[in-house]
């Protein structure tokens, strides 16, 4: 009995075993696997946060931005469209609502925040706050009298 | 109605033939749709410049290229960096018989909408029998 049992919970645990190396193969891949969308990239310079966004087939008013403190939230929806009297023999395209939340590292100048979206790629300029860009401190040699 | 999104862009690295230079390439969604006189391929090739995108049909193949220009130089630090940018490559069989000099490619907002034209049906034709 005792024999049955853990022949069965060493399968369970070889099949558990091989769904994570599935899932972590994807991973490793850098291959987001029905992660959130959309997809993101950021950077920064000094000046500026920077975060763009693939977006094919969305005008910029089925957009929606919204920034408060650090953090920026990108919402809206590809609407599908329906066409009467035809077959559909693929329908990759992802059509539907989305809504994403980005926490920045620094506060945001949430008025000056800019967005354009260019051959469906969807790039924001977030301007760090005043306080929190990086300074360079002017070092003055005072000549000892 | 509508549901909720999800990143479904399970970027498989395309199958390349024989590149003469290397980079990442990724194959583009898309949508085929038919109707009673053409089908259209509606394929997602964000941040392809219009003039990059290159179509082919020969052989009953249609080949979808967009060349991406690279968007930040290749040292850039990501704070996030959740997908590749790179060319978008596609290729598909063509099984209907399809009139090539009638097709038209539109891009518009990282979208390109190819309409691929049936070609005429054989017209039933009346075989002259000679007589002798």
């Amino acid at each position: 009995m005792f024999g049955m049992i853990s022949a069965i919970n060493d399968r369970l645990n070889q099949l558990r075993q091989e769904m994570d190396q599935i899932f972590r193969e994807f991973a490793e891949d850098g291959t987001p696997f029905g992660g959130p969308f959309p997809a993101l990239n950021a950077w920064e310079d000094d000046h500026n946060f920077y975060v763009e966004a693939e977006l094919p087939g969305f005008r910029i008013e089925d957009v929606e931005l919204h920034v408060r403190g650090a953090e920026l939230t990108l919402s809206g929806e590809r609407k599908p469209q329906e066409k009467p009297d035809v077959t559909y023999h693929r329908r990759e395209r992802a059509h539907g609502r989305f809504h994403r939340t980005l926490e920045l590292p620094v506060p945001i100048e949430a008025d000056k925040v800019q967005a354009t979206l260019s051959d469906g790629v969807l790039t924001v300029t977030l301007p760090k706050a005043e306080a929190a860009r990086p300074r360079k401190i002017e070092v003055k040699l005072l000549e000892k009298k | 109605m509508s549901k909720e999104l999800t990143t479904d862009t399970a970027r498989t690295p395309s199958v390349p033939a024989e590149p003469t230079y290397t980079g990442p390439r990724y194959v583009p969604q898309v949508d085929i749709l038919e109707d009673e006189d053409s089908l259209t391929v509606l394929a997602d090739l964000p941040g392809v410049d219009p003039k990059d995108v290159d179509v082919r049909f020969e052989n009953g193949l249609l080949t979808i290229w967009g060349r991406v220009k690279p968007r930040q130089p290749e040292e850039t630090a990501y704070l996030l960096r959740e997908y590749g940018v790179g060319d978008f490559h596609r290729t598909f069989e063509v099984s209907e018989a399809i009139d090539a000099s009638r097709i038209t490619a539109e891009y518009a907002n990282g979208v390109l909408t190819l309409r691929l034209p049936k070609a005429e049906a054989a017209r039933p034709r009346k075989i002259e029998v000679k007589a002798r």
